[in-house]
């Protein structure tokens, strides 16, 4: 048997911080052979990201190593000299990070960045390293790569960053690749040619690669090992099909269940017995729809970030809109919240021509409470200023009008119940809630005022998929219990087929593609709509997309 | 209300420098209102007898030229130079915070000029656009008060500006209108407080060089006329002795000054840790 | 080089932009002196119980008596062709009186810049270097007291140690010894005057008036600066492209010297401006205390005498003074960040 690439064992981490120490990862045992693909999973705080970082030693001051061995080629390199580490890191291990555009050197130019790799390990004439660094960026697959040698990181976007990123880790062919969360911020089809290029160039010169990710479908879908860890341990390992078709840990069971497949519904995520399909509201005959958009149009300068769009809602629907950054999804949600104006076009709420009161305006009008929303990032959208309870409170109060202080208190509790917060909860500030409860905040916050559509932007982009899980759940049964309509904007088609009825698909301003989610999944007529399905990364490969 | 003060006390306990920032600033604030009943002497009476005395047991700062004891004409000057410093820096946070958070939530083309225009100020010489000011309104009081609050206007707008800036995309802002407030209440009830504690660390800073300012000015005979007891005009005057050795003219007006804005710079970096609800656990 | 000719184009521009600035410090002053203070006339009349008939004749001689825009465009046009009228007190051109005093002042700036510079910036680095350790806290410490201590202080409390307890300093009066020797007007600038003459002793003399008026100064910016050094440094120094470069092997001092210093100077690049122009105003304070020939003892010593075509001089020199140093910053933060010359 040979030796393992790197073996770590039995690892603590500990970092010592205002509240004492906490202990990170609590340890763990990680085996990678050369050649090796090894994903750790795990959600946030889990501890994979410093487990890395312990092996590069690249962890902050404040972290300390008390016990636990990191082996290189059979060396132990766990207090290894900064020399040595020098020597190894580049050469030998490689890391590639997350937000790329952060990750580069904003004043030097990418080229140069290279060759600073290269030149860490090897003393080569300037005109040799340069053809090298060019080379290299050649193989990361940039175009025209002389002419973008001396180009800034701002002027490249967040995929080619993060392709410069990976020339720079394979600069002088280590032989161990570290991708922590590499694809974190960058769009769907992005994410899949970074990840492809990746698992080519590690595959095609025998590199060992430990994929950090929270997304099973990206382990599972570049990976022949997972380790998945929770709060600092490693609850199981096995191979990657081992572990999707058999998870055996209850937290992989969980994680597992809670990633949203092809064919999930959001009863499977959170491990409940399936219901009925969500009834159809009957429709009234000849009455209007309960939101009809036509022709939206809204300009950034010159561009038009929004270019004649027209959605129609029934009373009780769920319409997903789906599209990646830059689609104009967001911007429509927020015209149709009222928040901005359009510059063009047609908007009736009910029959009644909402478009036609300004935004700056539409905060005293009686429609108002009639369209709420729910905001992407649950922590940004809290008055860090206010209790959980005023979050609630504050809409209410406009809009409601309460007779009394106790009407208030009972329309915020009985709010917040039907979210699932514990009353306790209602006094504590945004900084002491988690991000579940956040959102819950938040959702509780936008239902309070029984609004009749519900603009959901992003609910759960933030959140770890367990959390993500739940909070769908509640989104799903709001909807059944009180007849809502939906609005669901998301770039996660699997997470929109879920919950929507018709989806459509945007890109850059405009409408790809319309129709009921079943016909969209199994029969995508836009060539865009089949990019982004091929782009989900997902781990039942025997149940892929036909064609 | 009671969990701020009680996060107060807990952050003092553990940050004396901020504790002693606070004590000191207490004391200061004390001394403006009970000089009049603690001052062993009068401030402006001169007994030139009694002239250019060094620090003794009856006079613990010594004497001055015209043999007035310089601890009582400290204790004086207290009150006229917070006094100024105090009026100076709320006018012009008023103003600057009510200007530059509805700049920023604005935006646009006006934002822009205002923004400009203030970054042209700030980078000006402003203790020669004081100078300025004070000559141009006249040597009193109330311009040199005037004078300090208009340098320190771009300060706060600049600041009230940028808070407000990073601040008007968040998602509660957006939220706030969603639950129907318009946009001046949503600057005035969400933006305004929720900026309110970076600007007190502001105002705590602002307030160290308002009595910098102020007492630079009057030492160049400008605004305060003697024979007013203050601090700037107390170290002009010894600044003739200086070179014949009567150094407590100049250092003990001088350490006042000094501890003065010593206690406002520390409180406000203290403050900063206290007002900060996510340093609360 | 592309890169000269977009620094090229980006000081024409700043040129350009400072127009207006400097147009609204001519229209600032021009309200300052004429309508605040009431009727200048008055001011300008030979004294207080000047007849009626002599102020209108003043007023009539002054072009008080026309329209304020065409007082406006005459006063335009009198500092566009450099006339900024004549000192009452010293009875020359104000225009020759602040040239005659000028390099005074300059050179007290430049030198307690360089100081300044030459010590916050090590320190900055040195506090950054190792956060939390005795340095930084030493730096922290020095930083905080010299914030706190106006320069009209220090700069007494310098004297009365360096002249009058030791002695090593001269009498801290002017730039020069009123007995020794003047070099001959080269530069304006003493140091450079006498070197370029070769009287050591006459640029040693110079050079101990220098010291501590420049230190004073010197001590009073040095916060400001080792403060941003530091904190930039810091900033850079946590950075996810400091832990890119560490990660691909590369050692310690050139990840510092080549990724961290460079992109950290730039706050401090921007925050030089702002001391010099806080210099320029402190100049007045310390010109004070060191009777400092400059154009700030001047420019106060006018104003004290209700003389206001000095001062009116002297504020649209610093106005172009400034102008010129943001000039000359921005070119420097052109070449530091190519960034913005990429644009």
């Amino acid at each position: 048997m040979t030796e393992p690439l790197l073996k770590v064992e039995n690892l603590h981490v500990s970092f010592s911080t205002r509240g004492g120490i906490v202990e990170a990862v609590r340890g763990v045992d990680i085996e990678v052979a050369q050649g090796g693909t090894l994903a750790i999973v795990g959600e946030s705080g889990s501890g994979k990201s410093v487990t890395a970082y312990a092996v590069t030693q690249l962890l902050d001051r404040s972290a300390r190593i008390p016990s636990g061995r990191i082996l290189f080629r059979g060396d132990d390199i766990t207090r290894a000299s900064s020399s040595r580490m020098n020597s190894l890191r580049g050469a030998a291990i490689s890391m590639v990070f997350q937000s790329p555009r952060t990750a580069l050197n904003p004043i030097r130019g990418i080229g140069r960045q290279i060759m600073d790799a290269i030149e860490a390990h090897q003393n080569l004439p300037k005109a040799q390293v340069r053809a090298r660094a060019l080379e290299l960026l050649e193989a990361v697959r940039i175009r025209d790569a002389a002419g973008r040698f001396d180009a800034y990181p701002e002027e490249l976007s967040g995929g080619m960053c993060q392709r410069v990123m990976i020339a720079m880790a394979m600069a002088c062919n280590p032989s161990l690749l570290i991708a922590d969360e590499p694809t974190t911020g960058l769009d769907v089809t992005t994410q899949k040619t970074v990840m492809d290029l990746l698992a080519r160039l590690t595959a095609e010169r025998n590199m060992a690669l430990i994929l950090i990710t929270h997304d099973l479908g990206l382990a599972a879908r570049y990976c022949r090992d997972v380790v998945v860890m929770q709060e600092g341990k490693v609850v199981e390992r096995a191979s990657t099909a081992e572990l999707f078709g058999n998870p055996q840990h209850p937290y992989t069971r969980k994680l597992v269940a809670a990633s949203p497949t092809f064919e999930s519904t959001v009863d499977d995520l959170v491990g409940e017995a399936p219901r009925p399909p969500a009834p159809a509201i009957a429709r009234e005959r000849g009455a209007p729809p309960l939101l009809d958009a036509e022709g939206l149009v809204k300009r950034f300068g010159d561009v038009a970030a929004v270019d004649r769009v027209s959605l129609k809602l029934g009373r009780g629907e769920s319409l997903g809109l789906v599209g990646e950054s830059g689609s104009g999804k967001s911007t429509i949600s927020r015209m149709i919240c009222r928040l901005v104006d359009h510059d063009d076009g047609r908007l009736l709420f009910d029959g009644e021509d909402i478009g036609s009161i300004p935004a700056r305006d539409f905060h005293a009008s009686p429609r108002r409470r009639d369209i709420q929303i729910v905001f992407q990032d649950p922590h940004d959208s809290l008055n860090p200023r206010f209790s959980a309870f005023d979050c609630i409170a504050h809409p209410v109060k406009r809009l409601v009008k309460p007779q009394d202080a106790a009407e208030l208190k009972r329309r915020v509790e009985e709010a917040a119940e039907r979210c699932g917060l514990p009353r306790d909860l209602l006094g504590r500030f945004p900084h002491q809630l988690s991000g579940g409860q956040k959102a819950r905040v938040g959702i509780a916050r936008a239902i309070a005022v029984e609004p009749r559509l519900l603009v959901l932007d992003e609910p759960t982009a933030a959140l770890d998929v367990s959390v993500q899980a739940v909070v769908l759940k509640l989104l799903d049964d709001l909807r059944r219990d009180e007849g809502l309509s939906f609005l669901f904007v998301s770039h996660d088609l699997n997470v929109v087929r879920m919950m929507c009825e018709r989806i459509v698909v945007m890109r850059q301003g405009t409408v790809v593609e319309e129709g009921a989610s079943k016909d969209l999944f199994t029969a995508p007529r836009a060539a865009y709509t089949r990019e982004l399905l091929d782009a989900i990364p997902h781990f039942e490969p025997q149940r892929a997309l036909a064609g | 209300m009671s969990s701020t003060l009680r996060h107060a006390g807990w952050v003092l306990r553990g940050n004396p420098v901020t504790a002693f920032a606070a004590a000191g600033t207490f004391l200061l604030v004390a001394v403006a209102v009970l000089a009049p009943w603690i001052a062993p002497y009068d401030p402006i009476t001169s007994n030139v007898s009694n002239a250019l005395k060094p620090p003794s047991a009856a006079h613990w700062a010594g004497t001055d030229q015209l043999g007035r004891d310089i601890f009582s004409r400290l204790l004086a000057a207290t009150r006229l130079d917070l006094t100024i410093a105090a009026a100076a820096v709320s006018l012009s946070f008023v103003a600057g915070a009510v200007i530059g958070s509805f700049c920023g939530y604005v935006g646009g083309r006006l934002d822009r000029w205002v923004g400009r225009l203030v970054d042209v100020l700030m980078a000006f010489p402003l203790f020669v656009l004081a100078m300025a000011l004070v000559a141009a309104l006249g040597n009193r009081v109330e311009n040199i008060i005037i004078a300090t609050a208009i340098i320190n206007l771009p300060f706060y707008i600049r600041f009230a500006r940028a808070e407000v800036n990073v601040r008007r995309h968040a998602g509660w802002v957006e939220a706030a209108r969603a639950g129907g407030d318009s946009h001046a209440a949503v600057v005035l009830r969400f933006l305004l407080p929720n900026i309110l504690p970076a600007m007190a660390v502001q105002i705590s800073l602002n307030l160290g060089w308002a009595i910098l300012n102020a007492a630079g000015l009057s030492f160049l005979g400008l605004g305060v006329q003697a024979p007013t007891p203050e601090w700037g005009i107390m170290v002009a005057e010894g600044a003739r002795f200086i070179g014949t050795g009567q150094w407590w003219l100049v250092a003990f007006p001088g350490l006042a000054l000094m501890l003065a804005v010593l206690c406002f710079n520390l409180l406000g970096d203290g403050l900063r840790d206290i007002l900060d609800p996510r340093m609360r656990t | 080089m592309s890169v000269a000719k977009n620094i090229g184009r980006r000081v024409v521009k700043r040129l350009g932009a400072s127009v207006p600035a400097l147009l609204g410090v001519v229209v600032f002053t021009f309200l300052l002196m004429r309508v605040l203070p009431g009727d200048p006339a008055t001011f300008f009349a030979s004294g207080p119980n000047a007849g009626q008939e002599e102020i209108d004749e003043l007023r009539r001689q002054m072009g008080l008596d026309r329209p304020m825009y065409e007082q406006l465009a005459r006063y335009l046009y009198d500092v566009a062709t450099g006339h900024l009228g004549r000192s009452m007190t010293t009875g020359q051109p104000v225009l020759a009186d602040l040239a005659q005093r000028l390099p005074a002042s300059l050179e007290l700036s430049f030198f307690a810049l360089i100081i300044a510079l030459a010590l916050a910036i090590p320190l900055g680095i040195a506090a950054a270097l190792k956060p939390n350790s005795l340095i930084d806290h030493a730096v922290r410490f020095v930083c905080t007291l010299g914030v706190c201590v106006p320069t009209f202080v220090s700069g007494l409390l310098l004297i009365y140690v360096f002249y009058y307890l030791l002695g090593l300093a001269p009498d801290p009066t002017g730039r020069i010894d009123i007995f020794a020797a003047q070099p001959p007007e080269i530069t304006g600038f003493l140091l450079i005057d006498f070197l370029m003459v070769g009287d050591l002793a006459g640029w040693r003399a110079a050079f101990g008036q220098l010291i501590l008026p420049a230190f004073t100064m010197a001590l009073f910016v040095l916060a400001p600066l080792a403060r941003m050094t530091r904190a930039s440094l810091l900033a850079v120094l946590g950075s996810d492209f400091i832990r890119t470069a560490r990660s691909v092997g590369m050692t310690g001092w050139r990840v510092v010297i080549v990724y961290a210093l460079r992109n950290a100077m730039l706050p401090v690049l921007t925050i030089i401006g702002i001391v010099f122009s806080t210099m320029l105003g402190a100049n007045v304070l310390v010109e004070k205390v060191f009777s400092w020939p400059g154009i700030g003892s001047y420019a106060l010593d006018a104003l004290l005498a209700s003389d206001y075509a000095p001062v009116q001089g002297f504020v649209l020199l610093i106005a172009a003074i400034f102008v010129m140093v943001n000039l000359a910053i921005d070119v420097l933060y052109g070449i530091a960040d190519p960034r913005v010359t990429v644009e």
